[in-house]
């Protein structure tokens, strides 16, 4: 037996990273080789296997996912030849070829993730299509992983992902860069589904964790490699700077014992200033673009908060500015609620629960947990105990996420 | 390359109201037509629905399949390099009392 020539931790790290940084380099790249979006994942997923062995044998290779391109394309190459009187009666996919235009707006020489990243973003998928696709294509996560980061089973996304496969294929959704007129929107489209996945990981919908982290490192991820391929972006500037100055406060969203803290009450010394002085930078120049873009105006919202010393300093007149700005061009119940809760710490509870008391009647709102729970702090600080305690109440029968319902409890138990 | 099939989906009261509005739609399709001659490969305006007859289970009747407002009025059979194209296309079709729907035709293995 050979001695190994990588301890097999090292080759497991490796691996790992490999998986983590570069699949969706090493997938775009061989589906645009082979035309074959199938063959690629399950050739790319046995290059991987593959790595584990031959890297511990021979070395880790100085350039992992040349590697891993490299073996995957042969595999391809290989399962090509055996099959060739199968294959060549099976659609290829369209769009990777010499038919593509240089592009001014992301290069001459696209990156193949590019593609890869709106063949998986297309419009004509629907946006839980898009959002599967996108973590089993672009991340490399495995379809049961991809069932549990959103919630439903894993017979549901096989079924889903199969479904938006087979949809690529036979509908000819092509494999590359939009045009320049078309790219804006595309590029939008792209944007809102990496937003999906932050939002889905940022306060998890059910269940007893507040966060599912998995899945907003992932956007994280996501965010960072748009930024690489679109670096004149302002749109992806903005979504980064917002996941950023977001995730930046994560760790202390919770304490020790899982129980909520709300903004007010968080230890501000334990945000993450690196990523803050990374995302402040990116809101600043996402910003420069007239009108702003929704994610920079969001991120702004963000950096008022993560650059301020104290809650007491914080700035909710501008705060209230900037919900103002995103009302005029992207109104939304939501977002409504959101600015309502800002007025009532810029003007005082009274102005705030008039605010709030305005949005009663939408619709969108009846079942949103966070219009009563907000409803309900109002009328604490403003010593209407019952009030607060039916509205605490009512926001407890609309969460089912148990840090929440924790914090809400504990709330209004504490009323006099 | 592929074949896509558009399907025009409309209320056929704005095509029956007639008007300036049918009128600039008639010409909007004749110009259509001359724009992608090329990739045009058929194409054709329905009969109202009234004029329809289904058929289910051998059983004639009279009627459309589906009652719904807006209704089959038309098609294009177009050709195209991609979806992307085909919609490029497709979204030219002019379809002032409703929308368009793009299905790619099946083909013979």
């Amino acid at each position: 037996m050979p001695h190994p020539v990588a301890p097999a931790a090292a080759v497991h790290a490796a691996v790992a990273g490999a998986h983590r940084r570069e699949w969706a380099l090493v997938l775009a790249t061989v589906a645009r080789l082979t035309g074959d979006l199938d063959l690629a994942e399950e050739c790319v997923q046995d290059a991987y296997g593959k790595a584990l062995t031959v890297w511990a044998a021979d070395g880790i290779p100085a350039n992992p996912a040349a590697w891993l391109t490299t073996t995957a394309r042969r595999l391809a190459l290989d399962q090509l030849r055996r099959s060739a009187t199968l294959k060549r009666k099976l659609p290829l996919l369209t769009g990777p070829d010499a038919r593509d235009e240089p592009n001014a707006d992301v290069g001459a020489w696209p990156d193949d993730r590019l593609r890869l990243v709106f063949t998986c973003c297309h419009p004509a998928l629907g946006v839980e299509a898009q959002v599967a696709l996108t973590l089993r294509l672009l991340c490399g996560l495995t379809t049961a992983e991809v069932a549990r980061g959103l919630l439903v089973s894993e017979a549901t996304m096989a079924a889903r992902i199969t479904r938006a496969k087979k949809k690529i294929t036979a509908a000819g959704i092509p494999y590359r860069i939009p045009c320049r007129a078309d790219l804006p929107q595309r590029v939008d489209a792209v944007c809102h589904v990496v937003y999906l996945l932050y939002t889905a990981g940022h306060t998890a919908a059910i269940g007893t964790d507040l966060t599912r982290p998995d899945l907003t490192e992932r956007a994280l991820d996501l965010a960072r490699m748009l930024r690489l391929l679109l670096p004149g972006d302002t749109n992806v500037a903005g979504l980064l700077a917002l996941i950023l100055l977001s995730d930046a406060r994560s760790t202390t969203r919770t304490d020790r014992h899982g129980q909520l803290q709300l903004l007010a009450d968080q230890d501000r010394s334990r945000w993450d200033r690196a990523a803050i002085t990374e995302g402040a930078a990116l809101v600043r120049e996402a910003l420069r673009t007239r009108p702003p873009g929704r994610y920079a105006l969001q991120a702004a919202i963000a950096a008022v908060h993560a650059e301020s010393p104290s809650f007491a300093d914080t700035d909710w007149m501008e705060i209230v500015a900037l919900y103002d700005l995103i009302t005029v061009r992207w109104p939304s119940p939501v977002i409504a609620l959101n600015r309502a809760v800002a007025i009532g710490f810029a003007h005082g509870p009274a102005a705030g629960l008039a605010a709030l008391d305005a949005l009663a009647a939408a619709p969108q709102l009846a079942q949103y947990p966070y219009l009563a729970a907000a409803r309900a702090d109002f009328h604490r600080r403003l010593g209407h105990h019952d009030d607060a305690r039916l509205a605490y109440q009512e926001a407890l029968v609309l969460t089912d996420n148990q840090t929440e319902r924790d914090y809400l409890t504990a709330r209004m138990r504490a009323l006099p | 390359m592929g074949q896509y099939l558009v399907l025009i989906y409309e209320d056929e009261a704005g095509w029956q109201a007639g008007g300036p509005a049918a009128e600039a739609g008639h010409a909007a399709h004749q110009a259509f037509g001359e724009k992608y001659r090329e990739a045009l490969q058929g194409g054709q305006a329905l009969q109202p629905t009234s004029t329809a007859t289904s058929i289910r289970d051998g059983v004639v009747s009279d009627g459309p399949f589906v009652e719904t407002k807006e209704v089959l009025g038309g098609y294009y059979l177009i050709e195209a390099a991609d979806l992307d194209a085909a919609l490029a296309i497709a979204k030219e079709v002019p379809a002032p009392f409703g929308g368009v729907e793009v299905r790619p035709v099946m083909n013979p293995a």
